[in-house]
């Protein structure tokens, strides 16, 4: 008798105990679906291959389901896929291209139990935040070993579009070339192109004709780095390791590296801590990186930037570290200061030695 | 602008003319036929496909060039079914075929964006590339390059002074004429559209084998319509077709110069110049009188006779 209401007052414990704990726990979640959507297809190479493979790298974590939609245009049809995937109960949606983020945010307000992540924006909202790296960093690396390896002093720059974060890699990449090469000049060319490896190769070659000798380019394709290689002269690729394009000419890629910051948002978001916020990782939480050095790279001139990177690192050396002068000559960043956020994601002047129009 | 800036801009040209010559030379081809054909921006895309696709899998470029003339004379010949069997409207079936062609080749190739192929690569021609200045401007180049030389000369030849040149452009002047003295036009204007289609697929494979290694969607970025356009530009004179194929490419390579050496110009009216170009070249055809010179049944459907 006594043994049965024992038995019975604990498990009226347990029930009562029960729901206390599942609303303790309400903000935990076990199994978790997310989305990703892509502007370009993934192919082999590229920014949408960079972010697919971080993809696949927390698909393997445990309780995360994962699925991509890939080549969807900016604007409208992003919105009708964002919204799918929040009425399908994804429980995190990452978007990553600029033009995502007003369809985004739109979808977000009717949703506001999903997550949504931005790449490359500047909009928030409660349940919105956005991120990005600092890729200026690593091409100001990728910018020392142009400087060193080039002849003629003469670097082309294959560029995107002229938006703050094409100059402000420009602006690094020349910044660290004149750090080991004080003569060494960077001509631009716009393309108005993300991927379209005819013109964007057609622009490398009107640069080499000028007397360029080393190549980088902000473009998904690899269409100058087969350029260079045609013509054999260096090229410095992006996103992923681009060797495979250019075996003879490559020396190194400024490259993206999503998986540590996807697997911090997927922990938070199963944890139930996250909270909307604007992330500018860098070299020191491994978000950029640059690609092995090619071996064609003096052993001295590759210490030199691993050196370099460990500063950055260690914070002990910015980037945007005065005096840096325009194209004018006129000094934009004072000696001994640096520059702050604001004023790097809003960049729209040219580093002097830059030969090129910010139109 | 130097010497050595000079000479490798003229080369460019030629690269950058070559796509648009191979795709207006097989729209004069259709044209002078008398069938209007505006798919080629299509028909473009779908060969430089399957000549990606063909020398990725074969591993022969030559194959795949060819393979891109194949399509496109296939994908042509459905612009034949509905105009020449049908009867149907050419100018709503070639715009059918743009859209059929740039889906289709876009939904295919997916799977192989950033993918590269075997391709062309610049072989200098013997003796022909020692020649001072004109061997540097003209036989720097790849294989395709060298071949889309000949076939202006060929086509001027054979619309002058062959019996079938004679008889195809009849069936584009005056078919019934044509009809009466006892040929067979449907013949002749099928042949048109086929070649012309073959050419314009080659157009397109030789972006994909010879201008890069490599597929995108879209990689034709407009050149078919480039190419409709340079049609009137040149009278439908296969000669003068070479003239404004590298107009267009020069200008094309022209303006990354000009931002190369730093011109303080804005990008995007440098980026505009070739289509600008484009649009004043047919203006001032027109304007003197010439853009007349079409054949005279162009994008007229000849009714079978009782």
């Amino acid at each position: 008798m006594i043994m049965k209401r024992i038995v019975l007052l604990a498990l009226a414990m347990v029930l009562a105990w029960q729901p206390a704990a599942a609303e303790e726990k309400s903000n935990e979640k076990k199994n978790i679906k997310i989305g990703f959507i892509y502007v370009s297809p993934v192919g082999d190479a590229g920014w949408s291959y960079a972010h697919n493979e971080a993809r696949k790298a927390i698909e393997a974590m445990e309780g995360v389901e994962t699925s991509f939609v890939e080549s969807v245009p900016e604007g409208p049809d992003s919105e009708r896929v964002m919204l799918n995937m929040a009425r399908k109960d994804f429980d995190l949606i990452f978007a990553t291209s600029f033009g995502y983020m007003d369809p985004m945010l739109k979808v977000a307000k009717r949703f506001p139990d999903t997550v949504f992540m931005h790449c490359s924006g500047f909009k928030t909202a409660p349940n919105m935040g956005n991120y990005f790296g600092r890729m200026y960093q690593a091409r100001y690396l990728s910018g020392m070993v142009a400087g060193a390896m080039t002849r003629t002093d003469t670097l082309g720059y294959v560029a995107a579009f002229p938006i703050p974060e094409v100059i402000r890699g420009i602006n690094a990449f020349a910044l660290g070339a004149q750090s080991v090469n004080p003569e060494a000049k960077v001509r631009v060319v716009w393309t108005k192109t993300w991927y379209d490896p005819a013109t964007e190769k057609e622009a490398a070659k009107s640069l080499l004709d000028v007397g360029a000798d080393v190549i980088a380019q902000h473009q998904d394709s690899p269409g100058p780095q087969e350029a260079a290689q045609q013509r054999g002269v260096y090229s410095i690729g992006y996103n992923t390791d681009m060797s495979q394009f250019a075996p003879e000419a490559h020396l190194v890629a400024p490259v993206w590296n999503w998986t540590p910051f996807y697997k911090e948002i997927v922990r938070q978001v199963k944890a139930g801590s996250w909270e909307s916020k604007s992330y500018w990782w860098g070299l020191e939480k491994e978000i950029v990186d640059i690609s092995p050095i090619s071996d064609k790279v003096p052993a001295d001139v590759r210490k030199k930037v691993l050196d370099k990177k460990a500063d950055i690192i260690a914070d002990t050396f910015t980037v945007f570290t005065g005096p840096i002068k325009d194209q004018q000559g006129k000094v934009r960043i004072p000696e001994g200061k640096s520059a702050a956020d604001a004023e790097l994601l809003g960049m729209d002047w040219f580093v002097e030695g830059v030969i090129g129009t910010t139109k | 602008m130097t010497w050595e800036i000079l000479i490798s801009l003229l080369a460019a040209t030629v690269q950058s003319g070559t796509p648009i010559l191979y795709a207006t030379l097989g729209e004069i081809f259709t044209e002078r036929s008398g069938i209007l054909n505006l798919g080629v921006e299509g028909i473009m895309l779908v060969g430089a496909l399957a000549g990606f696709l063909g020398a990725k899998f074969t591993g022969s470029p030559i194959l795949g060039f060819v393979l891109g003339g194949v399509f496109g004379l296939g994908l042509a010949g459905l612009h034949g079914l509905v105009c020449i069997g049908f009867n149907g409207n050419q100018v709503v079936s070639g715009l059918a075929l743009t859209i059929l062609g740039t889906g289709l080749a876009n939904y295919l190739g997916t799977p192989f964006i950033g993918q590269s192929a075997p391709g062309f690569s610049p072989m200098p021609a013997p003796i022909l590339s020692r020649i001072p200045i004109l061997g540097e401007i003209f036989f720097h180049h790849d294989l395709l390059i060298y071949l889309s030389y000949l076939i202006p000369p060929l086509m001027w030849l054979f619309f002058r002074y062959t019996r079938w040149g004679l008889g195809l452009r009849a069936a584009g002047e005056h078919p019934e004429a044509a009809a009466a003295a006892g040929l067979n036009i449907y013949r002749f204007r099928w042949a048109g559209v086929l070649t012309g289609g073959f050419l314009a697929g080659l157009g397109g494979a030789y972006l994909s084998l010879a201008y890069t290694h490599l597929w995108t969607s879209g990689l034709t970025a407009g050149r078919g319509w480039i190419a409709v356009a340079l049609v009137i530009f040149a009278f439908w004179h296969p000669l003068r077709a070479v003239l404004g194929a590298y107009l267009f490419g020069g200008v094309m390579a022209f303006q990354f110069r000009l931002q190369a050496l730093g011109a303080d110009l804005p990008s995007s009216l440098l980026l505009m110049l070739p289509y600008g170009l484009t649009i004043i070249v047919l203006v001032l055809s027109s304007w003197r009188g010439r853009g007349d010179q079409a054949p005279a049944f162009l994008g007229i459907n000849v009714e079978p006779s009782e």
